[in-house]
């Protein structure tokens, strides 16, 4: 395939995902941020992410899990997640999360519940979607062109 | 008189009542709130009511009713406040009726009592009364009787004693006639003499009639009318006789009676000659009168008798009786006469010898008074006894003292009593009321919390969407669009930082409001604020070809103690404004200190509208303060006379020719959301509440805000602030990196001299300012000429010189002559001041000679300094660009820098260090507050912090305070500027982490998470000076 399809594919995927909610602007300004002397920037912070996402979900599940519930612990375990999904800007999870401090706040386990599936299916959609970003941009750079900016 | 005196005993009792009432409810109603405040005051409170108690049930039951009140109340309370004060109010009830039923027993107490005490008295004066009648009367009768007695003695001298009797019944009635008035009770007197029934006939033919018997009178009483002495019979034989012989006129008609005949008279005679004295018969009805009598008997004898003779001795002694009439009724009636209150008195008279029948002498049987009283009469005669009994004719009279009295005591006694009880009522009431505004206020207060959270929460959900929109606007700007997307586009992107700027204000109203904002108080330079204030500004006012202008007397302190976030505020609106509504002339902003002013409004005359910095007129900038409180307090100095050392009294004006203000609108421009017509707000945009919060921050910092407006002239608004000197000199200053930056170069110019050629003296004056700032001597000429012969002979050589624009263009050959003649000598620089770029360029472009360093205004220190660095050093390199861009000064201000990432969060960790990476920095980054703790323990080589708020086991205020600590025990000297070290929070919600919240804990401010670049450079700048 060539560069520039290639370029072009990743464009509108990045676009797509933007345009869905999956990202938002915090994503953008992350590849601001990766440059020379950081080639491999946004994929560590993502790849740090993916890594704490499965350890926080891994967490809440558990935490869900005891009799009875410890809200405030749950709660924790949320509330780094969002911190976390915001600075890689992952907003759609952000969302979700802020949905289930509420529900945390109000003890209301079924919510809880729902919210952890919700965050489950939200991470696993954006893992296959970032991954494929990725692969997309590997392909490019081995194919020798360089990765479009995000504007 | 009695019922007055009554009355006014009852005010002045309620009177003494009153007062302490008064005092007591008011002492019980100032406790009242202390014990509804809580549960725990009910002890309190009790004691209180047992003391009221006190006061108000002065009687038996009262100390059972305190204990009970006592312990009932305690236990109530601190079981259930709503029972307890249900019951409370039910037991105020009760003991308001036991208070009306105690006053009804006193007062009905007090009415027995009263009219007890009348009858009383009307009895002693009853006693008193009869006693006076009971002592005349027998007086009356015992002087009568020693009359009679007398008489006894008279007969016995007169009649027996002689021979013949020197009285016959002729002398007798002419004699007892005369003397009858010695005799005042006595209707008669009659004297019968003693006959034996041997002497009989003798006797009865010496006296020529027979001895006549009376018991048949006795027993058939006639009437007065056919009474005849013919018709009496003659006496039967007896063994002795006691025929009258003598009579007083008026009772003639007993002559020749046989007075031992009688029943009465002969018991009376019998018992007289006895014992020898006066004797009293039973009451009978007269002879012929028919009216109530008594005889009193005297015996007559022979001879004197010894007064221990006895009873046979006096019976044979005796020659004769004397009797005298008494008419008890008529005389009592005239006794009675005599005495007063006779009406009023009734008076009865009995003999009551025979106990069980007493006899009536005297007195009718009409019905008075029931109480009577006796008393005793004593004639003389140990065998009879007299009694008197009086009454009073009237019923005793109603009791109408007793009943005033206590009727208007009881009116008092209730009055007061219900004055309290209303007053407690009241007191329930209003508690009632009170509580139900409490629960209104806390209401209030909730909504309005929920309101500042609402408004904080909003307005951050605002911010997060049009960040996105933002970045997306900046991302859409940097493809390619032609020029049409370009437009519309930038003007998205103006509206939404409009739009963001207008959430920020909303922000500052709504903590204002809450009265939430707080200033802060930290050592910074105004003029570096104001060179800040006016890169802001250059860029708008050099597109409108605005002269902008900024002018700190020297007189101002380098350091100040305040909040310059807020001052920043305040200058930036109020330029802001200016800048909006200007489009020709200028716009100067003056800071002076108040003393200053105030002495030049004495010393300088009025300066002519012409001098002003564009030479365009301006409003009287005198005029914004007119209305200032503090200087039109007392004199012209007002309270500024004494400038105290410690504080710096600021006054700004910022001065501008623009469109000014309506008149019509100018009396509420500092009212919120108002604007001088709503189409403004459509040309210009804002929200209208910047003035109302600039008015408000300006009250804050102690100071007041004024203007001065003329329409199509200009607009002055001058405000004053009160700040605390923090300049070296004055010792202390709070522990704060200090933003120097204008005196990067300051010793590098040192000693360097410098020419302004400029023809107006106050932009002069700002030029000289700003030199004046970079330690560069200045002098000032008003054209080139002057100028010249300065440079060519003057004593200090002039290395720099600075024209202003007109002057340069006004005529090029003189320009050019200027700048030959100055090659002469040593040639100093030139520089050109202008407003903007494009002005300049068209006429400069053919003056063909070395191009002079252009400078674009506005003119601010740190940008002179570069310029004249590089002019200086490297040479003309043509104009510079002093607008930098945020983001390499981003670069400037953290290249380098060793900044601490605290975050226990790796992503979020690493997302921050990259960002500041980005800038230059060298990022070390740590997961949680103890290690932070460990890693700043000085002595350190950070030099700031970026810490997260919420982290497991140690939060970030908890590690920043420990921080704080440890710098403070390291810094024994006081010189702790240089261990602080700058910590920034951050956070992803502004409402959780406000920016008080983080000073509080000696943070130094926060950044929102994720970082923005704008937000970043603010808070960064306040702490590392450019590099």
């Amino acid at each position: 395939m060539d560069v520039l399809q290639l370029q072009r594919k990743l464009r509108e995927h990045q676009a797509a995902m933007l345009r869905e909610g999956f990202l938002d602007d915090q994503f953008s300004q992350l590849q601001k941020l990766q440059d020379e002397s950081s080639p491999d920037f946004v994929i560590e912070v993502v790849k740090m992410f993916f890594d704490d996402s499965e350890k926080l979900l891994n967490n809440m599940t558990r935490a869900l899990g005891q009799v009875p519930v410890d809200f405030k612990q749950v709660d924790a375990h949320v509330h780094q997640y969002k911190g976390s999904s915001a600075s890689v800007g992952a907003a759609r999870v952000k969302n979700v999360c802020a949905t289930f401090r509420n529900f945390c706040e109000t003890q209301n386990l079924e919510g809880c519940v729902r919210c952890l599936q919700q965050l489950q299916n939200e991470y696993s959609l954006l893992k296959n979607n970032l991954q494929y970003l990725f692969r997309l941009q590997e392909q490019i750079q081995a194919a020798g062109g360089s990765i479009p900016t995000i504007e | 008189m009695s019922l007055l005196h009554v009355v006014g005993f009852g005010l002045k009792v309620g009177h003494l009542l009153w007062v302490p009432c008064c005092l007591i409810v008011s002492f019980i109603y100032l406790n009242w709130f202390n014990c509804n405040l809580g549960i725990n005051h009910n002890h309190n409170c009790s004691n209180n009511n047992k003391w009221k108690m006190g006061f108000l049930g002065d009687y038996d039951g009262k100390v059972w009713l305190n204990n009970w009140w006592e312990k009932n109340l305690g236990n109530t309370c601190k079981q259930y406040y709503y029972k307890y004060k249900m019951l409370r109010r039910s037991w105020w009830r009760k003991l308001w009726h036991a208070y009306v039923v105690f006053w009804i027993v006193i007062s009905s107490s007090r009415f027995l009592h009263m009219s007890s005490e009348a009858t009383e008295k009307r009895k002693e004066s009853l006693v008193s009364l009869c006693d006076e009648r009971a002592r005349m009367l027998q007086d009356q009768f015992n002087v009568s009787m020693n009359h009679i007695q007398a008489m006894s003695i008279l007969i016995s001298t007169f009649h027996h004693a002689m021979d013949p009797s020197a009285i016959d019944q002729k002398t007798f009635a002419r004699y007892t006639e005369r003397t009858a008035f010695e005799r005042p009770l006595t209707s008669g007197v009659a004297y019968a003499v003693r006959v034996l029934h041997s002497e009989r006939e003798q006797f009865e033919k010496q006296q020529g009639w027979t001895i006549k018997r009376m018991d048949t009178l006795e027993q058939n009483p006639v009437q007065e009318d056919d009474f005849a002495l013919e018709a009496l019979e003659p006496s039967p034989i007896q063994e002795e006789y006691a025929p009258v012989i003598f009579a007083q006129e008026t009772i003639k008609h007993v002559i020749s009676v046989d007075v031992l005949s009688g029943k009465e008279d002969q018991e009376n005679v019998l018992r007289a000659r006895e014992s020898g004295k006066g004797v009293l018969t039973a009451p009978f009805r007269l002879l012929k009168t028919n009216r109530l009598g008594v005889i009193l008997t005297f015996a007559v004898y022979k001879k004197e008798l010894p007064s221990n003779a006895t009873p046979d001795e006096r019976i044979q002694a005796t020659d004769g009786y004397l009797g005298g009439v008494f008419d008890i009724e008529s005389l009592v009636e005239k006794l009675l006469q005599q005495l007063a209150s006779k009406q009023s008195v009734i008076v009865n008279v009995y003999d009551t010898t025979n106990h069980t029948d007493p006899i009536a002498m005297y007195g009718s049987d009409v019905l008075g008074d029931e109480f009577y009283h006796v008393s005793t009469l004593n004639f003389g005669d140990p065998f009879r006894k007299h009694e008197m009994h009086c009454r009073f004719k009237q019923k005793p009279p109603w009791p109408w003292e007793a009943i005033h009295s206590s009727v208007g005591m009881l009116v008092i006694a209730v009055l007061i009593g219900y004055i309290l009880y209303a007053t407690v009522n009241r007191m329930f009431i209003s508690e009632d009321n009170y509580n139900e505004q409490m629960e209104l206020k806390k209401r209030a207060q909730a909504a309005d919390v929920a309101k500042s959270q609402f408004l904080a929460t909003v307005s951050h959900e605002i911010r997060t969407p049009m960040n996105g929109v933002l970045g997306m606007l900046n991302m859409l700007m940097d493809t390619d669009l032609d020029v049409t997307q370009q437009e519309y586009v930038r003007t998205a992107q103006g509206s939404g930082k409009a739009l963001v700027s207008l959430i920020n204000e909303v922000l500052d109203q709504a903590k204002i409001d809450s009265g939430k904002l707080e200033l802060e108080a930290v050592v910074f330079d105004l003029r570096a604020i104001l060179d800040d204030v006016l890169l802001l500004f250059s860029e708008k006012s050099q597109g409108k070809g605005v002269e902008l202008a900024v002018y700190v007397s020297d007189e101002v302190p380098e350091q100040l103690i305040g909040d310059p976030g807020r001052f920043r505020q305040i200058i930036t609106n109020l330029m802001g404004n200016s800048i909006k509504f200007t489009e020709k002339g200028h716009i100067f902003v003056t800071i002076h200190l108040v003393e200053e002013v105030v002495h030049s409004i004495e010393v300088e005359p009025q300066s002519t509208s012409k001098d002003t910095l564009s030479g365009y007129p301006v409003a009287d900038i005198r005029r914004s303060w007119e209305g200032f409180k503090a200087f039109s307090q007392e004199g012209p100095l007002g309270s500024f006379s004494s400038p105290s050392s410690e504080l710096v009294n600021l006054i700004v004006s910022v001065e501008d020719t623009g469109v000014g203000i309506p008149l019509e609108a100018q009396s509420r421009i500092f009212t919120p959301f108002m604007q001088v017509d709503p189409s403004i707000s459509r040309k210009h945009g804002g929200t209208g509440i910047g003035l109302s919060i600039s008015k408000c921050l300006v009250g804050r910092m102690n100071g007041e805000i004024g203007f001065v407006s003329i329409p199509n002239i200009g607009s002055t608004f001058t405000f004053t602030a009160v700040f605390t000197n923090g300049s070296p000199n004055s010792k202390e200053g709070r522990s704060q990196p200090i933003n120097n930056q204008p005196h990067l170069a300051s010793s590098e110019f040192h000693g360097t001299n410098a020419l302004v050629i400029d023809p107006r003296p106050i932009r002069a004056k700002v030029s000289r300012y700003h030199l004046q700032r970079l330690d560069i001597r200045v002098e000032l000429v008003s054209d080139l000429d002057q100028g010249l012969s300065l440079i060519t002979n003057g004593n200090s050589p002039i290395s720099i010189v600075f024209i202003e624009q007109e002057v340069w263009d006004r005529d090029s050959s003189i320009s050019s002559h200027f700048v030959n003649n100055t090659r002469k000598v040593d040639p100093p620089k030139l520089f050109i001041l202008v407003n903007s770029n494009s002005s300049f360029r068209a006429s400069s472009v053919n003056s063909g000679d070395p191009f002079p360093v252009v400078i674009t205004k506005p003119l601010k220190a740190s940008m002179l300094a570069v310029t004249l660095q590089r002019a200086m050093g490297v040479g003309n390199r043509g104009n510079t660009r002093n607008v930098e861009l945020p983001s390499l000064s981003l670069h400037h201000l953290l290249r380098g820098r060793r900044i601490l990432v605290v975050d226990d969060n790796s992503v979020n960790r690493t997302v921050a260090a990259g960002a500041l990476k980005k800038y230059g920095a060298d990022v070390v980054c740590i997961s949680s507050g103890k290690d932070a703790v460990a890693k700043l323990n000085p002595p350190h080589q950070f030099d700031a912090c970026f810490m997260d708020i919420q982290m497991p086991e140690m939060d970030g205020f908890e590690a920043t305070r420990r921080i704080r600590e440890l710098e403070a025990s390291m810094d024994g000297d006081g010189n702790n500027s240089k261990l602080h070290v700058p910590i920034l929070a951050m956070t992803a919600d502004v409402m959780q982490a406000t920016n008080e919240e983080c000073l509080k804990t000696g943070m130094d401010g926060y950044v929102s998470k994720p970082f923005e670049a704008e937000q970043l450079y603010r808070e960064v700048s306040r702490f590392f000076p450019p590099s």
